[in-house]
């Protein structure tokens, strides 16, 4: 069985994050680069699976600059066979389509049987890419697990909306995405950081994979405008004269927050 | 970090400073307040295989190095010196004896459950008569028929009273030895006495005024009989045997020291930036940023200082002034690194809340432990011929 966990560097959450106003694109010099903390999830549920299955193979896998091979080799550290990474200055900026068809086609380059994703990045926060891959390569998709059985031949879960619970589940070959719900990662120990040094560890480009990221044939996102976020303005003061509980509510109320 | 280390030696030390934020600091408070040691941080450092950082897997190790293990030490004291000073302990002075005195025997038994984090041993030097004068040790060790009875006391040792410790190694006197000159020297000789031995009591521990949340007793020895085979190396080499234990100790503490200076220069920045005053944010002020100028000397200096040291121990190469350098220059900008982080917080760093308050009660004991700083201060003289 070969799982596929997608993982990505993203600026990590505590720190600063800024929008590079040049190029619409995160700077990422402005903040310290992590592995996705969603991705770990992703990549624990795929280790504690073979951990228990001699016959499970997992593989991470980024599109991500050049930059981002260590964050990427920490997969490897905490325990992942191999890691495969797509790095092309070209597809700097890609938007989700070009994303989906890059990794697309890298996935069935290496072959798999369950692709492993977060539901969502904690930088680009799209929500769709699980989707958009299980509808390229044609397999079965269920999203937003906060939990997940894997068999030989079935992926199974729970997928929880806001008032209710479903369950859900696909034959495999399948893309599925987890939530935070699921377990935190483990640390990598140091036996396995050394470990990685040995693993394969594949950089591919997009001509590699066939894709050719300025096709015009196809659907793009393009930007047309960037700004700043406004700053913040000051907010409303409730001085409270027997009537306070009333305006906050009816505030509350104007401004749809309830 | 520094161009010295190889991107893995790296990637350990972002982990185990990941592993401290998350897992080590939220509890640190607490543990502190209440005096306790939590087992279940031990635990997870088991699973992190830090206990097992420089030995080789043969043992259940990481098969790294002193290098390795400083990293971690360094990584952790940055939030929690009594975490870091646990794992110093449990693998300078608990695990490391064995590994390089115990016979084939011995470290098959011990050392597995030692390296997994599974148990803990102390190292029992200290004797209200016998400190920076290890030699005045007056415990003793007479070999009876296939047992040794051990009778004395031993104070301040480390590791002694967890719920998982399994032994602590002692140092006793076992005989006299007659010198080529004539004179007449004490034998010292290092023995395993295992917990719950009948006759050897860990008596409740300490209340310390810094590394509250390390499990620190005073031990007594009551005709306590334990097998001969329990002999740790050569009976008379423990003199040299725990003063190799101590140099390669004062190297892990010289990396604890530059952690602690390390976690007050982060908790300095921060604070200074945010915290404002008169109007400004304090760290505008040249004098506060002069201060916090110089605790970053300090911390390069120290780190330096004990990467060096480490370097040479794992090259085999002679370590022993570089130790005492170390740990001399890394402890002092401990020490000096809490104040001025402690006065930079203002009141703030009074409370027992802040970091740096515990940072400023925790680091005195970095001059003192594992040979004071006058103690170093002899080393180094020492070894430039002057005595
Ligand atoms: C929290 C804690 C944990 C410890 N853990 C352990 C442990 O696990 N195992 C263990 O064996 N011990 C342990 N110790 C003991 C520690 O190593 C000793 O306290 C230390 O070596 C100093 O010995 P002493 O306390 O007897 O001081 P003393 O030797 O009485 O020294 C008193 C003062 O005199 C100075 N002095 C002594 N001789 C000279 C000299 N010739 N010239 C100039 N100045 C001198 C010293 O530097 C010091 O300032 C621990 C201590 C503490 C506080």
């Amino acid at each position: 069985m070969k799982i596929i966990v997608l993982v990505k560097e993203v600026p990590d959450t505590y720190g600063d994050r800024k929008l590079d106003l040049e190029t619409g694109l995160a700077d990422r010099a402005a903040s310290e680069a992590v592995l996705d903390e969603i991705g770990e999830r992703a990549l624990e549920v795929a280790l504690s699976f073979a951990d228990a299955h001699d016959d499970a193979e997992v593989v991470v896998m980024s599109m991500a600059p050049e930059t981002a091979a260590p964050t990427i080799r920490k997969g490897l550290a905490m325990g992942a066979a191999a890691a495969v990474h797509i790095a092309d200055p070209g597809l700097a900026g890609a938007d989700l389509g070009l994303t989906a068809r890059v990794l697309a086609a890298a996935i069935r380059r290496t072959g798999f049987d369950l692709v492993i994703a977060g539901n969502l990045s904690t930088d680009g926060s799209g929500g769709v890419l699980p989707a958009m891959l299980a509808e390229l390569l044609d397999v079965p998709n269920a999203t937003a697990l906060s939990s997940i059985e894997i068999t030989a031949d079935s992926v199974s879960g729970t997928r929880s909306a806001d008032d209710a619970t479903m369950r859900v589940s696909a034959t495999l070959p399948a893309v599925v995405s987890i939530t935070e719900a699921m377990p935190s990662a483990r640390f990598p120990n140091f036996k396995g950081i050394m470990a990685a040094k040995k693993k394969p560890f594949e950089t591919l480009t997009a001509a590699d994979l066939g894709v050719e990221p300025h096709d015009l044939s196809v659907a793009m996102s393009i930007m047309t405008a960037i700004a700043e976020k406004p700053a913040r303005a000051a907010g409303l003061k409730v001085t409270d004269e027997g009537d306070g509980g009333t305006r906050i509510a009816e505030y509350l109320v104007e401004n749809r927050l309830v | 970090m520094m161009h010295d280390l190889s991107p893995e030696e790296v990637q350990l030390y972002d982990m185990v400073c990941e592993f401290a934020d998350t897992v080590v600091a939220p509890q640190s408070y607490e543990a502190d307040r209440s005096h306790t040691l939590s087992m279940d941080v031990v635990a997870q450092m088991g699973e992190l295989g830090l206990f097992g950082l420089p030995f080789p897997e043969q043992y259940g190790g990481q098969g790294g190095d002193y290098m390795a293990l400083g990293l971690a030490i360094e990584a952790l004291a940055r939030v929690d010196q009594s975490i870091a000073i646990t794992l110093e302990a449990a693998v300078g002075l608990g695990a490391m004896p064995i590994f390089r005195h115990g016979t084939e025997e011995q470290k098959a038994e011990r050392l597995p459950d030692l390296v997994a984090g599974r148990a803990l041993a102390g190292f029992g030097l200290t004797e209200s008569e016998a400190g920076s004068d290890a030699g005045a040790t007056r415990t003793t060790a007479v070999l009876d028929g296939d047992e040794w009875v051990v009778n004395g006391s031993k104070q301040f040792i480390t590791n002694s009273g967890t719920p998982i410790t399994s032994f602590v190694t002692v140092t006793a006197v076992t005989g006299e030895r007659t010198r080529p000159d004539g004179s007449v020297s004490k034998e010292l000789s290092t023995i395993i006495v295992p917990n719950g031995t009948p006759g050897f009591t860990v008596a409740p521990g300490y209340d310390k005024s810094g590394w509250r949340a390390s499990d620190t007793h005073p031990l007594t020895f009551d005709d306590v009989r334990v097998p001969a085979a329990n002999l740790l190396g050569e009976r008379g080499r423990g003199f040299a045997n725990f003063l190799r234990a101590l140099d390669e100790g004062r190297v892990a503490i010289a990396a604890l020291a530059t952690g602690a200076a390390q976690g007050c220069l982060d908790e300095a920045v921060a604070y200074a930036k945010t915290r404002n005053v008169f109007g400004v944010p304090i760290a505008s002020h040249q004098y506060i940023a002069f201060t916090i100028a110089q605790m970053q000397a300090r911390v390069h200096t120290s780190r330096l200082a004990w990467h060096d040291a480490a370097r040479r121990v794992d090259a085999g190469l002679p370590f022993k002034k570089e130790a005492a350098i170390a740990k001399l220059v890394a402890s002092d900008a401990a020490m000096l690194n809490a104040r001025d982080a402690t006065q930079i917080f203002g009141g703030m760093g009074f409370m027992n809340e802040s970091l740096v308050a515990r940072h400023y009660r925790d680091s005195k004991i970095l001059e003192i432990g594992e040979g004071t700083n006058e103690v170093q201060l002899m080393v180094i003289a020492r070894e430039l011929g002057l005595e």
